[in-house]
């Protein structure tokens, strides 16, 4: 049983030594395995006499209990060492690009639009976008704007070579105004049985068409319509949402707005909306931002509607105005180039 | 509207500077488009009076100039101008003068030597006082201009040019007049109204007229003036003011009636006597007459046109140009004045209709007032008699219909309703008296008549405008509107745009917006229409029809890009186009006759992905952006099968179908088209109808099958004109019901597949709602799918 010390010893000491599972498994066939020096010990316990045998074998079986953690500690310090060499291995350089399909861009006007429509949805207005080519009734006579009458020379027209059912020629709107009377007169039938028509607020923007190009007009922009009809809608009500939307909108309170006198065919009292930023490269500075007005009362008639009992405003911006200021974009014709090194800027 | 503030300032001048004024006018309602010193700054110009012009000994071209400032010694000027002459005024720069330079630079005067003289100041042209761009010669003063005094107060250049962008109801603020009457309703100022005494007749030589026409002219005021020198030159406070006003002089009774148009905004027209045949008939044109103008224009008139005529014929459009035939020249003698009266109705449009304007056309179509025309006759006879001489007529009046103002009424609390402020009675009271609005006060407002010159107000809303106007648009509160707290749900069955929008740029396409309009051969190459919509005035023929697909103006972000050295263009776009269509019938949101449907288009050109390091570099093909539209279109299951497309390659183009209806196209450009628009590799077009993709149906919710599904592959080889979605539609419909999913996940051909056959690979999903599918229960599935494409595609088992 002297040996005992001496296995266990020679053991440990070779356990430590080895580096590789099969040697490991190796070692320990020679001291735990059939015919392994711990294993022949515990054979010969039976040639011991029995007052010693029990003492023997419960150092014996000590001995193995401490080879089989002495192994097993062994084992996962190997299994170790070859997973942290493994994973070494596969390290990779994480500062490589990512890898796959690219991501386009939504256009500036379209932020813009969404924008817009975002704010005016949060009172309520509903959106609304109907034709391109009108009708001259939709255009212009419906909005108080009769042929021959000096305003219509205000906007100059595109016309297409078809026409009407009175044989006037079709046109491309020349601004959104047409929206207002598209979609009242859809309310006002939808309400005809009403004793009341709700109110009417909505907003349409869309593309519009004027005969004019140059370094600040484009014969193709976007306007937005804004109308809100009901029984008591003011110039006070338009003068405060107006300015409230602009500085919604610029997300400043630094903003001003003026409201001054106006001619449009469509609204009366009218006005011309004009603004100033508090701070930034144009501080200060007056800009037209918009045309606005109390409804004229032939345009409610229009509509369907009595315009002793219903009033309220209307107005029409550039969307590209809008764009432009808050970007700071300087080229109206950025907008319609194409540029993909202009437009990618645009998240 | 373009006039000198020292013009209007004499009409009223109001304790204001120039911007307050301008500030003023833009806050009533009168926008002050710009502001312009009449000259540019200067100091130390003074006149002087030319003794004696001598050559320059050592140069042919400048001359030496002894000049009288009102000093004991003249001075010693070189000067280049070639009109300068002894005894002529001119404007002086003397030593230390102060001058603007062509890019606004001051610069000073100082003594010089020109080739070996020296010069001891400057003579000035027109250019170099900063009035004008005249540098043909020294500006010439009046003979009586007084020597040595400051030239800026000689020609009153301390004075500034007001433009007003005038809107077209304020016809009446198109003179001198018409501005300083608004000034003072505006500020309070007194209004020094001009009295024109009439100029008594020294003859009794008259001109007959009729006015045939009284619903076009209401009035027609006419004098004849005999024995005019129409040669007399245009005193100098006459041209500069016309000047000012964008005027340039051109002779005596040319710039009279100029004058007095901008002074009263009553438009005259001069005749010579002697060139009238006959009397003057005021009458509507006549089918097949014609009539030259004085701008040499010769125009035809028919029943819509009213006319001055003779018993030549028609001698000239009333209220917009006279004609050739009767026009006063410098050397007429005799002359008849006129001073009509003509309804907007009567002038309005004609003039767009011939494609040209005129400064009476401008202000008759709009409303002139029709109670100055002989107040414009005496004036104009006055300034005449002034600088042409000559012997007046009588001026005869004579009156056919005048429009007739009715009084208009104005409830005071319709007024505050519409406005949201209260507006004391007192204080519209003061505000109609301000504006020269005749008013009476009723029970619950007033009854206002307009005056002669104001054509804009006829109902109550034009009368609460003016209330609102002097009332100061400014001071009227931004209020935040109470409103009904409704609620607006979005329909869950219609996505909104943006979201579209967004779902399309994930897929790596960049969204652009082009124009509507496009050149003619677009629409015949990428639309195969030859008939689009066409614009009666495009601004150019790339401008030209209305695009009825999208296609053309993506070609083109490709070209516009590639030019710029990107190698890879992907955009969208969403826009409508327009197509003649009969079935289209007038509706809340259709135009009859042309549909103008929303669609979404889109264009991939170049490597399907950015390049990058970790892929190899590969072309976008067929099926990437088919990839893309079914992602676009899902959870629509989109069919696509063979097409022709006038854009497309004809064996790489597919219609895209949901539930049998067509909603697009998509395919690869047409090597025709690709070689005709200069591009390297072919692009991958689609277009879609956007209603298709804003559709998103309601989910409907199934169980979820609890035992486990079973997966086989099959594959099979089949001729190559098969097409794919053939067997997998066969096998969807007819094969047995536990087959849950199929999919294609193997296309091959070569080695082992004969030649024009093709070998498709299928993994088939089984799986039963109630059970454990069992292995003969799933090998008699997968023999009837065999057995189902082999009956209808004579396809074999792979093996």
């Amino acid at each position: 049983m002297e040996n005992l010390e001496k296995i266990v010893g020679d053991a440990l000491q070779q356990f430590s030594r080895i580096d590789d599972a099969t040697g490991l498994e190796q070692a320990k066939a020679r001291f735990l395995g059939k015919a392994g020096a711990l294993t022949n010990l515990l054979k010969g316990l039976g040639k011991l006499p029995a007052d010693e045998r029990r003492d023997a074998g419960s150092r014996i079986n000590a001995a193995k209990d401490r080879l089989e953690a002495a192994l097993a500690q062994r084992r996962d310090a190997l299994a170790q060492v070859q997973l942290d060499a493994r994973l070494a291995e596969e390290a990779l350089d994480v500062t490589l690009p990512g890898r796959g399909a690219g991501r386009g861009r939504l256009h500036p006007l379209t932020r813009t639009q969404d924008r817009i429509e975002a704010i005016f949805r949060s009172i309520g207005f509903d959106i609304a976008d109907g034709p391109e080519i009108e009708t001259d009734w939709n255009n212009f006579t419906a909005l108080n704007n009769p042929e021959n009458h000096p305003a219509r020379s205000m906007q100059d027209t595109f016309y297409v070579e078809n026409k009407d059912a009175d044989g006037r020629p079709l046109l491309l709107r020349t601004h959104t105004s047409p929206m207002q009377v598209r979609y009242a007169r859809m309310w006002v039938e939808q309400f005809r049985h009403a004793a009341k028509v709700p109110p009417i607020k909505v907003i349409a923007p869309g593309r519009t068409y004027r005969v004019d190009s140059d370094a600040t007009h484009s014969p193709m922009f976007h306007q937005v319509e804004g109308l809100w009809i009901d029984e008591d809608v003011s110039f006070a009500d338009l003068k405060g949402v107006y300015t409230d939307f602009l500085r919604r909108f610029f997300e400043t309170e630094e903003l001003e707005v003026r409201f001054r006198p106006s001619f449009f065919p469509f609204t009366e009292p009218s006005a011309e909306i004009d603004m100033a930023f508090g701070a930034g490269p144009n501080k200060g500075q007056w800009l037209e931002i918009s045309g606005a007005g109390q409804v004229h009362p032939t345009v409610i008639r229009n509509f369907g509607l009595d315009p002793e009992k219903y009033i309220g405003f209307a107005f029409g911006s550039g969307i590209e105005r809008l764009a432009m200021l808050r970007y700071g974009i300087h080229d109206l014709r950025l907008f319609y180039d194409g540029d993909l090194r202009f437009l990618q800027q645009f998240a | 509207m373009k006039f000198s503030e020292l013009w209007l300032r004499s009409f009223v001048d109001p304790a204001m500077s120039t911007a307050e004024l301008a500030h003023a006018l833009t806050m009533a309602g009168l926008e002050v488009e710009s502001l312009t010193p009449a000259a540019a700054p200067c100091s130390g110009v003074v006149v002087g009076e030319i003794l004696e012009v001598a050559r320059h000994p050592n140069a042919d071209r400048l001359s030496l100039c002894k000049v009288n400032v009102g000093e004991p010694a003249p001075l010693s000027i070189v000067c280049g101008a070639p009109n300068v002459v002894a005894g002529m005024r001119v404007p002086c720069a003397r030593i230390g003068a102060r001058l603007t330079g062509p890019e606004g630079k001051a610069f000073e005067i100082k003594r010089s030597s020109l080739r070996g003289v020296e010069s001891q100041g400057m003579l000035c042209s027109a250019k170099e006082l900063g009035i004008d761009d005249d540098h043909s010669g020294i500006l010439p003063l009046a003979a009586d201009a007084s020597i040595g005094r400051d030239v800026r107060e000689v020609l009153q250049l301390d004075d500034t040019v007001f433009t007003l962008k005038l809107t077209p109801n304020r016809a009446d603020c198109l003179s001198l007049l018409g501005v300083a009457r608004e000034v003072a309703a505006i500020t309070g100022a007194a209004f020094n109204a001009p009295a024109f005494a009439p100029v008594a007749a020294k003859s009794d030589a008259r001109h007959p007229v009729k006015i045939s026409a009284a619903d076009g002219c209401g009035r027609f005021t006419g004098r004849v003036i005999r024995n005019v020198d129409a040669a007399a030159p245009v005193p100098e406070w006459m041209k500069q003011r016309l000047a000012r006003a964008g005027q340039r002089s051109i002779s005596a009774l040319v710039d009279v009636t100029n004058y007095v148009m901008l002074e009263l905004g009553r438009p005259l027209h001069v005749y010579d006597l002697d060139k009238l045949q006959g009397g003057i008939d005021v009458r509507f044109g006549r089918k097949g007459e014609q009539v030259k103008l004085l701008n040499e224009q010769t125009v035809e008139v028919d029943e819509g046109v009213l006319c001055i005529s003779d018993s030549s014929g028609p001698i000239g459009l009333a209220g917009i140009m006279g004609g050739d035939s009767t026009k006063a020249e410098t050397d007429s003698r005799n002359i008849y004045l006129e001073s009509a009266f003509f309804f907007p109705d009567a002038i309005a449009g004609r003039t767009r209709r011939y494609n040209f304007t005129s400064d009476a056309a401008h202000r008759f179509e709009r409303g002139v007032d029709f109670a100055n025309n002989v107040a414009g006759i005496e004036r104009a006879t006055e300034l005449i008699l002034a600088i042409c001489g000559g012997e007046p007529g009588p001026t005869v009046d004579d009156v056919a219909r005048l429009p007739e103002w009715k009084p208009v009424h104005v409830r005071s609390a319709r007024a505050a309703r519409i406005l949201g402020i209260d507006v004391s009675d007192a204080e519209i009271a003061a505000i109609f008296s301000r504006l020269g609005l005749a008013s009476a006060k009723t029970a619950d407002g007033f009854d206002v008549t307009p005056p002669s010159y104001r054509f804009d107000i006829a109902i109550e809303e034009d009368l609460i405008e003016e209330i609102a106007r002097i009332h100061g648009y400014e001071r009227i509160p931004a209020n935040q509107p109470h409103a009904r707290a409704a609620m607006s749900a979005q329909r869950e069955g219609v996505r909104p745009l943006m979201r579209v929008k967004e779902a399309v740029a994930a897929r790596d396409y960049q969204e652009v917006v082009n124009f509507s309009f496009v050149e003619a051969a677009w629409e015949h190459d990428f639309c195969g229409n030859d008939a689009p919509v066409r614009l009666l005035n495009p601004i150019s023929s790339q401008l030209s029809v209305m695009r009825s697909g999208l296609a053309g103006s993506l070609v083109a972000n490709v070209r516009y890009n590639l030019n710029r050295k990107q190698d890879r263009v992907r955009t969208f776009e969403i826009g409508r186009v327009f197509c003649d269509d009969a079935s289209v019938a007038d509706g809340p949101l259709t135009v009859a006759g042309i549909a103008q449907p929303l669609k979404l288009g889109g264009i991939a050109y170049g490597p399907a992905y950015p390049e990058q390091w970790g892929s190899p570099e590969r072309k976008v093909d067929f099926y990437d952006v088919k990839g893309d539209i079914e992602s676009l279109l899902a959870p629509a299951k989109a069919r696509f099968e063979p097409t022709a497309h006038p854009a497309l390659h004809p064996g790489r183009a597919a219609r895209v179908l949901i539930d049998e209806k067509p909603i697009g196209w998509l395919g690869e450009l047409h090597p025709r088209w690709q070689q005709k628009y200069e591009l390297p590799q072919a692009p991958i077009l689609f277009e879609l109808d956007l209603d298709a993709l804003l559709a998103s149906p309601m989910p409907v919710c199934r169980e979820v099958s609890k035992f486990p599904p079973v997966i086989r592959d099959l594959a099979v080889v089949v001729d190559e004109a098969v097409p794919a979605q053939a067997l997998l539609e066969a096998m969807q419909s007819a094969g047995p019901a536990v087959v849950q999913q199929l999919r294609l996940f193997d296309l091959y051909r070569g080695k082992g597949v004969a030649a024009g056959k093709k070998s498709l690979a299928f993994r088939v999903v089984m799986q039963d709602t109630s059970k454990t599918l069992t292995d003969l229960e799933t090998e008699a599935a997968m023999a009837q799918l065999l057995q189902l494409l082999d009956q209808r595609f004579g396809a074999k088992l792979r093996t």
